[in-house]
């Protein structure tokens, strides 16, 4: 439980401000988009669009990508100060699997927890683009309903579930196996806490393509 | 009793523990002692079992640990305690959650039993009730060493080991610390193994010490030998405060006199 606080019940804040926005801002991009087109476009596709860039990609990967900088650093710091500190030291003397005992917990809470953020996220970027159309006026309440309605692929959220899932196994291992490789003090804690939030992004941004062209394609 | 065989550790290539061969015996505080770099932590890390050394043998009440399968380990550690240079308490746990966390691991205590067992520990290192809530960050260094103590016995372990219990502490404090360690040694029966550079500490509880140079075993002794040693690696070790430099020599005139009668 004190891990799904620290790694998901935290961040609930960060994820439903940034997903707000960032539905907005999709919204009026679509809107913008479809405006411009030479092939007129109906205005509650401005919906269906935003729904579905939210689920293939925004939510589940721009989120991802900032749990891996917040989730991420905390886990490479907080193992690494364990590690030097001696407390990893102390757990290996007592006889425990100490890679286990820290890291598991770790990614229970992350794949248990990651879903139901990224399932906020979207519901949350949704009603973001709601609101931004509610106060442009760029497109009717009814148009924006009757969007979010229109059909969509039931591949699309299994792809979406997968790499959800994906990400979050990353997100808890990569910033644990480099919090707990720390040798040195605090200095090298903040090293290691970078490395792993880099390497964490790159992973994910890679693993993004070759999932999507594995379920997609 | 612990018994150790020509040790040797090596580092990529870098030999740091040259061959040490020694006895620890139960009862007893026994003090490794040296310079900074001479290989005390190395050593008690492989007495400990957190480091596997390159070569040699390490007994256990005579069975030879290094040939322990895993189960063997498991349990030989749930009968040692080690108190560590910085305390490594755990920060996100409370001081009672910190004693009691050895218990949750090894016995199959209830929890009401658990944290009675617990209390009764801190009580023992002297730790008062109001405590046992408080987080490792709001407690004093002494303190945290108390509850380190406490943790590291709250198994009643046969074997307890303890890296420069005093390293940041003041002298008043480190002299509670270390009479707390030998009560507890005789109390528990306990072959205790303590690594330090601290004269004071060798001189108010070191009954049985063994001195490191560069890897090796360079002297075996005793606090009440310590002062005459005829070494010169122990005298300059021994020596370098004034204070004691001018004992020393009080204790050559001494024994001069004795000699003379």
């Amino acid at each position: 439980m004190r891990e799904i606080d620290d790694l998901g019940m935290s961040s609930i804040g960060l994820v439903a401000f940034i997903s707000l926005f960032m539905g907005a801002v999709v919204a009026i991009q679509m809107a913008q988009n479809f405006e411009n087109s030479q092939i007129p476009v109906p205005k509650y596709y401005v919906a269906y669009a935003t729904k579905v860039v939210l689920i293939l990609e925004f939510s589940p990967t721009i989120v991802s990508l900032i749990l891996a900088g917040k989730v991420g650093s905390y886990i490479a710091s907080s193992i690494g100060t364990m590690r030097v500190t001696e407390q990893i030291d102390a757990l290996d003397v007592m006889g425990i699997n100490s890679p286990s005992f820290l890291v598991m917990p770790k990614i229970i809470a992350s794949v248990f927890f990651n879903p139901i953020l990224i399932m906020m996220s979207i519901g949350i970027g949704i009603w973001g683009g709601y609101l931004i159309g509610e106060v442009t006026q760029l497109w009717s309440k009814s148009d924006y309903i009757r969007g979010l309605q229109m059909p969509m692929a039931n591949k699309f959220f299994t792809y979406t579930f997968i790499k959800t899932i994906f990400f979050a196994f990353v997100i808890a291992t990569v910033p644990a196996y480099y919090g707990y490789n720390v040798k040195g003090g605090s200095l090298e804690v903040g090293r290691s806490s970078t490395a792993a939030v880099v390497w964490t992004s790159v992973i994910i941004i890679v693993l993004n393509l070759v999932l999507t062209q594995t379920i997609l394609s | 009793m612990i018994e150790v065989k020509d040790i040797k550790k090596s580092f990529d290539g870098i030999e740091v523990l040259k061959g040490i061969s020694t006895v620890f015996e139960p009862g007893k505080t026994n003090l490794i002692i040296g310079q900074s770099g001479s290989g005390k932590t190395v050593f008690l890390k492989c007495l400990n079992g957190l480091i596997e050394p390159t070569s040699g043998e390490i007994f256990f009440n005579q069975r030879n640990i290094l040939t322990f399968s895993k189960d063997e380990r498991k349990k030989l550690r749930s009968e040692i305690g080690t108190v560590f240079q910085g305390s490594a308490l755990f920060d996100s746990m409370t001081v009672l959650e910190n004693v009691r966390f050895p218990l949750e691991m090894f016995s199959s205590f209830s929890m009401k039993e658990m944290n009675a067992r617990a209390e009764e520990v801190l009580e023992r290192v002297n730790l008062t009730a109001e405590s046992f809530k408080k987080f490792p960050s709001e407690i004093s260094g002494g303190m945290q060493k108390r509850v380190a103590i406490a943790r590291a016995i709250v198994n009643k372990p046969k074997y307890l080991f303890a890296d420069e219990p005093n390293s940041g502490l003041d002298p008043q404090t480190s002299k509670v610390i270390d009479q707390l360690l030998h009560e507890l040694t005789i109390e528990y029966q306990t072959t205790t193994i303590i690594n330090t550079h601290d004269m004071n500490s060798v001189m108010e509880i070191g009954e049985s010490i063994i001195f490191l140079k560069n890897g090796y075993k360079e002297w075996y002794g005793d606090k009440t030998n310590i002062l005459t040693a005829n070494n010169e690696a122990v005298i300059n070790f021994v020596y370098s405060s004034q204070m004691f430099t001018k004992l020393r020599e009080v204790l050559l005139k001494e024994k001069e006199n004795q000699l003379k009668k």
